[in-house]
């Protein structure tokens, strides 16, 4: 076994420079392909990322129907989901928040608004809220204050100790209106939210929208993404019927379709990559079986049984692959590692989209595993494949031809 | 019973249009420690009579039996199989592994045999020693003469201990001086320790080193002579 390794070793190394050709070929297959895994599987890690610590949260607890009619009527009663809530192993926080719409006026200035009201103690140990106050303070819980989205504050030129006034529609059609202090501005890294959004604490939102107790969603974080199945399913056989359980894959469909489908073009793209660097090992595996043939009969002649021979140039075709599938996966790492560190910043254009879409204006990088074994398993199978040709060849050889040539 | 028994040996190759009578009706015993030459011109014959004789290829007509065992119509793993354990062959030319050493080449064999690592780098030793290699057991082929590499040939043919050496013109590639050389090794080994040697030649020298000569023509024997 480790004679023929050696054996196989150096055989890949006869002809060095074509070796080093071929080597290099997947080398730089694997670092563009590395590149690109990286950069698509690290948007979508923002995105996703973006999304579940923002907004969604994993898992979602509504009254049923609230999703499809997002409407202040569809809430479900806190105080009795409470009780029902069972111990879950795997969930973190769980934090209530309620959502409406609202005109927020100051002056002459009106605009429409999201008011999500929230914990802020326990909103913050999810999303960070407080991290992002750049002016002003924080809310306290149970504050009857609000702050709000730094672009919103620029567009209706709202500063801290303002008043702020809300108009709405509250529960069952109840007018609502409110004054509430600015407490502070925050900076949002989503554009879109940065725009709209105004938090005050779930209760001060409850009496505004005559909607005590009440929440349109309680958000659930928790230990480990993967548990997120798992979770939900127990989370839903516990709460039945009244409740709708919803994780966020679920809550953010469309994300999740446009990543597949990127996901699927970014495979075919990596495809013909790969196509075109298996087509080099194979050339250079034709070339090698073509110039020993002779060498393949004197191995048989002294009684190499064929299988043997079979099994080291099998593995020497596979060895070539992995010399540039390593020191591939070896460049590749540092590089990316340095953009994960560094991501890359967009601008222009390009920018502007990301930005309208909610996200920040970056490029980020990914260092998930599966881009590196991925590409380890491909050249493997490309390189098994490709390994069949000499097998073939030995296996069809005649002795006493191939000794002729 | 001879070490090496033809009988009725026919070979036919399909030629381009017309069928290639190769071998036309040999019969020849071979005793153990003989030192026999196969002569006759380019095409007549020797290095189809010779694969059959080693089982490296199946005769149209006829039998081979080695030391009794019948070789031809064996099955392809059990002749690679036959031939590791009983003959050794010695080829014209880039008979070794490039891109093994001396030592490795000749190792090699015994690890098909599947010997233990002390005996094979015992045996290696030994045996290019023997071909007076001693000095370079870690060269490789490339550093090496024609001369030098069919030694190496010579040692690796002896290694497994065979019933007797096959060698399809092992001269051809040398100059003068290297087949004085490697004629003397394969005659010491011949009266020294009594291995058979079967080899074809076209060479007038080297013939006449033979103590038995088998000239063929045509694929058939013409003349038979022991010295
Ligand atoms: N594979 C083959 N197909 C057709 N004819 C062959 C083949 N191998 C050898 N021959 C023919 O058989 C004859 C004997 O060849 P060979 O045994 O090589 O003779 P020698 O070794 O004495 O030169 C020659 O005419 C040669 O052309
Ligand atoms: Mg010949």
């Amino acid at each position: 076994m480790k004679d023929y390794i050696k054996l196989a070793w150096r055989n890949i190394w006869r002809n060095k420079r074509r070796t080093l050709i071929c080597a290099a070929s997947i080398f730089f297959g694997v670092v563009l392909s590395s590149f690109m895994s990286s950069m698509q599987e690290g948007s979508y890690e923002m995105y996703i990322k973006t999304i579940v610590n923002f907004y969604s949260g994993y898992i979602q607890v509504h009254q049923k129907g609230y999703w499809d009619d997002k409407v202040i009527n569809n809430t479900l009663d806190y105080s009795s989901l409470k009780t029902q809530m069972p111990a879950i192993k795997g969930i973190t926080v769980s934090t209530p928040r309620l959502e409406n719409y609202a005109l927020a006026s100051l002056e002459d200035i009106t605009k429409g608004v999201m008011v999500i009201g929230i914990s802020p103690q326990k909103e913050d140990s999810i999303t960070n809220l407080s991290k992002r106050v750049s002016e002003g303070s924080y809310l306290a819980d149970g504050d009857a204050g609000v702050i709000l989205g730094s672009a919103l504050a620029k567009y209706m030129k709202v500063g801290v100790n303002d008043t702020l006034v809300l108009l709405s529609q509250g529960y069952h059609g109840v007018s609502a209106a409110g004054k509430y202090p600015v407490r502070g501005i925050i900076k949002q890294p989503s554009p879109d939210l940065d725009r709209r959004v105004v938090y005050m604490d779930v209760t001060t939102a409850q009496e505004l929208f005559s909607a005590q107790e009440r929440l349109t969603s309680l958000v659930i974080m928790v230990k480990d993404a993967d548990d997120v199945p798992r979770i939900k399913r127990e989370l839903a056989a516990k709460l039945g019927e009244e409740y709708e359980v919803m994780d966020w894959k679920e809550m953010n469909s469309m994300l999740i379709k446009q990543i597949d489908s990127d996901r699927a073009s970014g495979v075919i793209m990596k495809g013909i990559l790969y196509i075109i660097i298996a087509f080099g090992i194979f050339g250079t595996v034709m070339m090698m079986t073509a110039e020993r043939r002779k060498e393949f009969g004197v191995l048989v002649a002294v009684g190499m049984q064929k299988y043997k021979l079979e099994y080291v140039v099998a593995m020497e075709t596979v060895m070539l692959g992995f010399v540039g599938v390593i020191t591939g996966i070896a460049a590749s790492i540092p590089l990316l590692w340095y953009f994960m560190l560094h991501p890359i910043p967009l601008t222009g254009q390009a920018a502007e989209t990301v930005m309208l879409m909610g996200f920040e204006p970056i490029m980020p990088f990914s260092m998930i595993p599966p881009i590196f074994y991925y590409q380890a398993i491909t050249i493997f199978v490309f390189t098994l494949l490709i390994g069949i040709y000499p097998v073939l060849n030995i296996s069809r050889m005649k002795i006493s031809k191939a000794l002729r040539s | 019973m001879s070490i090496i028994e033809i009988k009725g040996l026919h070979k036919v190759y399909d030629g381009k249009s017309l069928p290639v009578y190769a071998v036309n009706g040999i019969d020849i015993k071979i005793e153990a420690g003989e030192f026999t030459a196969v002569v006759g011109p380019s095409g007549s014959g020797k290095t189809t009579l010779l694969n059959i004789v080693g089982g490296l290829d199946e005769p149209t007509e006829g039998e081979v039996f080695i030391d009794g065992v019948k070789i031809t119509g064996l099955s392809g793993k059990e002749k690679t199989d036959f031939r590791m354990k009983n003959i050794g062959f010695v080829f014209q030319a880039y008979n070794l592994i490039p891109v093994f050493t001396a030592k490795e080449n000749v190792e090699f064999i015994l690890h098909l045999q599947g010997k233990p690592k002390a005996e094979r780098e015992r045996r290696t030793k030994e045996l290019l020693e023997a071909v007076g290699l001693g000095d370079r057991m870690d060269s490789r082929p490339n550093k090496l003469s024609g001369g030098q590499q069919q030694r190496v040939a010579v040692a690796r043919a002896l290694a497994s201990k065979p019933k007797f050496i096959l060698a399809d013109e092992p001269t051809a590639n040398l100059d003068s001086k290297s087949t004085d050389n490697l004629l003397e090794i394969m005659e010491k080994l011949n009266r020294e320790e009594n291995i058979t040697f079967l080899f074809s030649t076209h060479d007038q020298r080297v013939v006449s080193k033979a103590r038995r000569v088998i000239t063929i023509q045509d694929g058939v024997v013409v003349s038979d002579i022991r010295k």
